[in-house]
């Protein structure tokens, strides 16, 4: 019996031949990584440990992009914390102020995160580096802890499931539209505890910016990690940011999976998800004229140079409509700065944008975009739990950027198509 | 054993309902306490009692990796939480933070304030006149938690490296 890439990983950070699924193992790790919020937390349990240093500097990451810039008194004594605990123990890559994007765009745009590595991070969006062929899954503060001093950290061996996806993507269907459907097909714990791998023709096809979305939603399906065969377009993406030698690792045509499900992308419209749950997925032409207050294009799952394109290209020459506020938050720096030479910017200040620095901020109703009593919301993050942008009574519709770019200017759920 | 009023919370229940991340600033697990559950039972810190036991649906606490969950229902004194099945990051979180998880089907079983008995070591819970028995705790976990949770398991660990 082969292995699939998860589990080759997995036992080449444990120095082992072979790891099955269900073993518990204790493997080695080649980057840990906690931001604003989870960090507070770990560095009290580091205190508590008695540990004297982090494992390796340059390979404890510390982002402070949740509530930054900092939203009230308390964010900011947290990030000061931070601060202080990366000068003392040498953290290298310790992100703040311009230098700081959206963690799960930053790391793999900085070369941080290669294909084959072990990745942890005190965030459930930890799963998005499994795009590059790595493993990274999320983890709570007091496992980042013992993560960061050690090295190392337990886990159990994941069974995989496979995702093989053929067909012709239509015009403005992306990534995240079928992560959506995916999440929709098999319900928010469809794949609890296990390894989503993303194979075929289809997914060949994609950007490396639509992998990114699908890897980083992985974790809306329960999924311990989601993970992505290492091909050319991953080669080239890597090549100039690798921060350090990578390893490629293919599964095996024989490896086992406890489940293949085949999907014909041919069919596939643009996907929203009604309020609760992301498994609420619709084709957008089901949902079309449910009024919007807000439209948000941005997050760890959508605020890639790709998403920020499709939004310019569709609200080019056109006005948001009167009573939305339309929110573009670039994810990091580097993403800021190329949308804005690429002329993004101008469209999206003519159509009547609001553009955010680079900040976690609304999708989790942090701030830079909460949402009061009664209002709805369309955008491109990753939960539409109860509350989840704001007061417990709002509502969030997830879809891509170029359906809320769409719905921005109608104000109300619409197909692109609709509004060129 | 373990004894206590249920409070019953059904399928999905996420973390932002568990602890709202407009709180997550927050570290004293008596402050984050005081949210806890506030989406959906806006109240909840008032009215739950110490020793009282949460039981809910499927996929309890999927969502965020945030460990202010686990901190908030400890705080409030719940001293277990019984559901049909648990969101992963959840789980190991909760144990690390000293809150255990007992995996069984007891939601349908139960009504809203009724009493509840949960054993950890055998697993066994008395509720609704029917004994029930959990999902055993990984062994790996059980040493965890004879040690004093992660963090003492660490302390013991760098203590012998000395």
């Amino acid at each position: 019996m082969g292995m699939t890439m998860t589990e080759k990983i997995l036992a080449a950070h444990t120095g082992k031949e072979r790891v099955e699924p269900g073993e518990i193992i204790e493997a080695r790790l080649d980057l840990t990584l906690a931001n604003d919020i989870t960090a507070p937390l770990s560095l009290e349990e580091f205190e508590k440990a008695g540990a004297k240093a982090v494992f390796d500097p340059e390979r404890v990451v510390l982002v402070l992009d949740h509530f930054t810039p900092n939203k009230d008194i308390l964010s900011a004594e947290n990030c000061k914390t931070i601060r202080a605990f990366a000068a003392k123990y040498g953290i290298t890559n310790f992100y703040e102020g311009g230098a700081c994007g959206i963690e799960h765009a930053l790391l793999p745009e900085q070369g941080l995160v290669v294909p084959g590595d072990l990745v942890i991070g005190a965030d459930s969006h930890t799963c998005t580096y499994g795009a590059l062929g790595a493993f990274s899954t999320g983890v709570g503060s007091t496992d980042l802890t013992y993560g960061m001093i050690m090295g190392s950290l337990w886990f159990k061996v994941p069974e995989s499931i496979k995702f093989v996806c053929t067909g012709k993507w239509q015009r403005w269907v992306a990534g995240k539209d079928l992560i959506l459907h995916i999440i929709g097909l098999i319900g928010v714990e469809g794949a609890r505890y296990e390894a989503m791998e993303f194979a075929g023709s289809a997914i060949e096809a994609l950007s490396m910016d639509s992998r990114l979305t699908i890897a980083n939603m992985a974790i809306e399906a329960g999924a311990k990690n989601g993970i992505f065969k290492v091909d050319a377009k991953t080669l080239d993406y890597v090549a100039g940011r690798a921060k350090r030698p990578y390893k490629v690792f293919e599964s095996d045509p024989d490896a086992y999976y406890r489940k293949v499900y085949e999907i014909d992308v041919s069919g596939l419209s643009p996907q929203v998800a009604l309020p609760f749950l992301p498994s609420n997925a619709k084709p957008v032409e089901e949902v079309k004229g449910v009024a919007i207050d807000q439209a948000v294009i941005g997050s760890c799952t959508n605020g890639r140079l790709e998403d920020l394109q499709m939004a310019a290209e569709i609200l080019k020459g056109k006005k948001v409509a009167k009573g939305v506020r339309c929110i573009i938050i670039p994810a990091t720096p580097d993403i800021y700065h190329t949308a804005l030479t690429r002329g993004y910017f101008e469209t999206y200040l003519d159509a009547g944008c609001i553009i955010s620095p680079p900040t976690c901020g609304p999708c989790l109703g942090g701030h830079m975009g909460v949402l009061a009593r009664g209002e709805r919301a369309v955008s491109t993050t990753n939960r539409n739990f109860v509350g989840r942008m704001g007061h417990p009574e709002s509502e969030v519709i997830l879809a891509g950027a170029a359906v809320a770019a769409a719905s921005a200017i109608k104000g109300e759920i619409a197909h692109p198509a609709e509004v060129l | 054993m373990m004894k206590g009023r249920v409070w019953k919370f059904g399928d999905n229940i996420d973390t932002d309902i568990i602890i709202p991340a407009r709180y997550l600033a927050l570290t004293d697990p008596a402050a984050l306490g005081e949210h806890c559950m506030e989406p959906m039972v806006p109240d909840f810190a008032k009215k739950v009692q110490k020793g009282d036991i949460i039981v809910g649906g499927a996929n309890f606490g999927c969502g965020s990796s945030r460990e202010h969950a686990p901190l908030a229902i400890a705080a409030l004194g719940i001293p277990v939480v019984i559901a049909k099945s648990f969101a992963r990051i959840f789980y190991r979180n909760a144990f690390n933070k000293g809150l255990p998880l007992l995996e069984a089907d007891v939601y349908d079983v139960v009504k809203e304030g009724e009493i509840v008995e949960a054993d950890l070591s055998s697993g066994i819970i008395k509720a609704g006149g029917k004994e029930i028995k959990a999902k055993p705790i990984p062994p790996f976990m059980l040493e965890l938690i004879r040690e004093g949770g992660l963090i003492n398991h660490l302390r013991k660990v760098l203590g012998d490296r000395k």
